[in-house]
């Protein structure tokens, strides 16, 4: 029998894990980034895109946010079916959302959590339903993944019921009308990691679309042939739009595009778009039973078991 | 009065700076594209705070009109430290269209004529309120230069309505140093670098959706033409 994850352990690295991810961008987007500025040819994307590496390296070095909208802070957790936690996962919820509370003071975070209707803030960013959680599990592993996302996130994202005769050509209108719609302006801070959840029910395609902007690194790809050639289309064919960064005319618009499906209605084709904005803040620590915590850039959220089709 | 610009690319994005409260010559100069610096004090102020001065007319807390003429569409990152005083550490804007209506009165009642904020107004928003009140529109850049604008804040002068509307919409009077780059979005003529920018992506959008037609569905929508803004 494993030892227990202590959860002051849990807590304390999800305070490193809001810190790292609020300053610092990571390598993988931040590389992506790069190459489109590379590729622009507007003069004003391209100065907005230097002014964000820029901004990028000030962040890092005074250890201040990289952007004042510091989103919403929420947590993925992914549990090895051995890992025991001690106290539970009602010490590891308790442990998170003291960590977010305790980071939004210390960082600090934008207190941008506020009830719907009265607006009260608590000035911590904790609240009903608030930081989100979401768990996923993972055969013979004694560890737990805890990863932060703060995602920014008034506009960017939609949802809507295709059907199966829309196919790709419908999959492709809904993904360019996201980015025309958001783009101009720049009101979606791009450019982004596009996610794309295709199938499941309403909320699922939502959930995945989200998932898959905010938990897969620039130049992954989906393990399934067709869908990657799709992201792949999909990234040509936000970037042949015309528009850049900020909403100039140019081709700095979609930094990578990340789809993942759910089994549908067979009379359905739900898609969810999302875009993870240029603070695409996501950090991953792995807490192993012995003490041993591994900070990385990659959630790893997308694992075969996650992805499974058979009833194993 | 400025000419104007017809394509994007002939915007010279010339380097300007201004000192706080902008004179009306500064602001009468400043082009469609230039690269802003601002040293001085502002304030911030946002849905809360527009309620109050706009809504509940309540005006400006005592002072800060004579302060400055700069308002910034922004919410710090911001905390107060257990002894009392303020950490600052990045600003970033957030989105100016949603003030839209209010701008007629707030001007009238906050004497700003330069907002800073994110995403611009149209053409529209800025001849019929912006105009006649001598105001111009600065976006700030990226979006999302929350380290560099936080490192430019010299020192909070003074929070208004703290504990009313919380640190993420409170009324916080900043002391800046060479605060930007903005750029000139919103001209004293009440002309736009996004329509600008607007205008040529239009013009190749027929041919990006030539190949996409509608889907089986349709959706009420505010919005049909591929060329028209969400942002009114």
């Amino acid at each position: 029998m494993a030892k227990s994850i202590p959860a002051k352990l849990i807590e304390d690295t999800a305070r490193e894990l809001t810190s790292r991810a609020a300053i610092d961008i990571p390598h993988d987007f931040r590389a992506g980034v790069r190459r489109a500025r590379d590729r622009e040819r507007n003069r004003l994307a391209r100065f907005v895109l230097d002014e964000m590496d820029r901004n990028w390296d000030i962040a890092t070095e005074d250890r201040r946010p990289m952007c004042a909208d510091t989103g919403l802070p929420r947590y993925y957790v992914r549990v090895g079916n051995e890992a025991t936690i001690d106290g539970g996962f009602v010490a590891l919820e308790r442990a998170l959302r003291q960590a977010t509370a305790d980071a939004t003071a210390t960082i600090p975070l934008r207190p941008n959590r506020v009830h719907p209707l009265t607006r009260i803030d608590h000035n911590n960013n904790v609240g009903t339903h608030a930081p989100e959680i979401t768990y996923a599990f993972e055969p013979d592993r004694d560890f737990i993944d805890v990863t932060t996302v703060h995602k920014g996130g008034l506009f960017g994202s939609d949802y809507r019921m295709l059907f199966p005769a829309d196919g790709i050509k419908g999959i492709k209108r809904f993904f360019v009308d996201c980015l025309v719609q958001f783009g101009k302006r720049g009101l979606a801070c791009q450019p982004a990691i596009v996610g794309i959840g295709l199938g499941g029910a309403k909320d699922t395609c939502v959930r995945l679309g989200k998932e898959a902007a905010c938990l897969r690194v620039v130049g992954s790809r989906n393990p399934d042939p067709e869908i990657a050639k799709l992201e792949q289309e999909l990234t040509d064919l936000g970037n042949y739009i015309g528009i850049g960064a900020m909403g100039f005319a140019g081709t700095s618009m979609v930094v990578a595009t990340h789809i993942e499906v759910a089994f549908s209605h067979t009379g359905g084709l739900p898609i969810g778009v999302h875009q993870f904005c240029l603070s695409s803040r996501r950090a991953t620590a792995r807490i192993h039973p012995d003490g041993r915590v591994e900070f990385r850039d990659d959630p790893a959220w997308f694992t075969d078991y996650y992805r499974r089709e058979g009833v194993e | 009065m400025t000419a104007p610009y017809t394509r994007l690319d002939d915007v010279g994005m010339d380097e300007v700076h201004l000192t706080t409260p902008v004179a009306d010559a500064d602001i009468a100069r400043l082009k469609l594209g230039d690269v802003v610096y601002l040293s001085g004090v502002l304030y911030t102020a946002r849905e809360g705070v527009y309620k109050k001065v706009v809504d509940d007319d309540r005006g400006l807390p005592a002072g800060v009109r004579e302060l400055t003429n700069v308002n910034f569409h922004c919410s710090p990152a911001a905390a107060i430290r257990p002894d009392g005083t303020y950490a600052v550490e990045a600003v970033t804007a957030t989105a100016s269209f949603r003030f839209g209506k209010s701008f007629p009165k707030w001007f009238e009642r906050s004497g700003s004529r330069v907002i800073v904020g994110k995403a611009g107004l149209t053409e529209t928003a800025y001849r019929e309120w912006f105009v006649p009140a001598g105001a111009v529109y600065l976006t700030t850049v990226g979006y999302g230069l929350g380290a560099t604008y936080g490192k430019a804040i010299r020192r909070v002068v003074d929070v208004h309505w703290l504990r009313e509307l919380g640190i993420a919409q409170a009324l916080w009077v900043l002391e800046v140093d060479r605060l930007g780059p903005f750029l000139v979005e919103g001209d004293r003529e009440g002309r736009s670098l996004f329509a600008l920018a607007n205008r040529e992506i239009n013009a190749r959008l027929a041919e990006v959706y030539r190949e996409l037609p509608p889907p089986a569905l349709s959706r009420f929508g505010e919005v049909v033409s591929r060329e028209d803004e969400v942002v009114l």
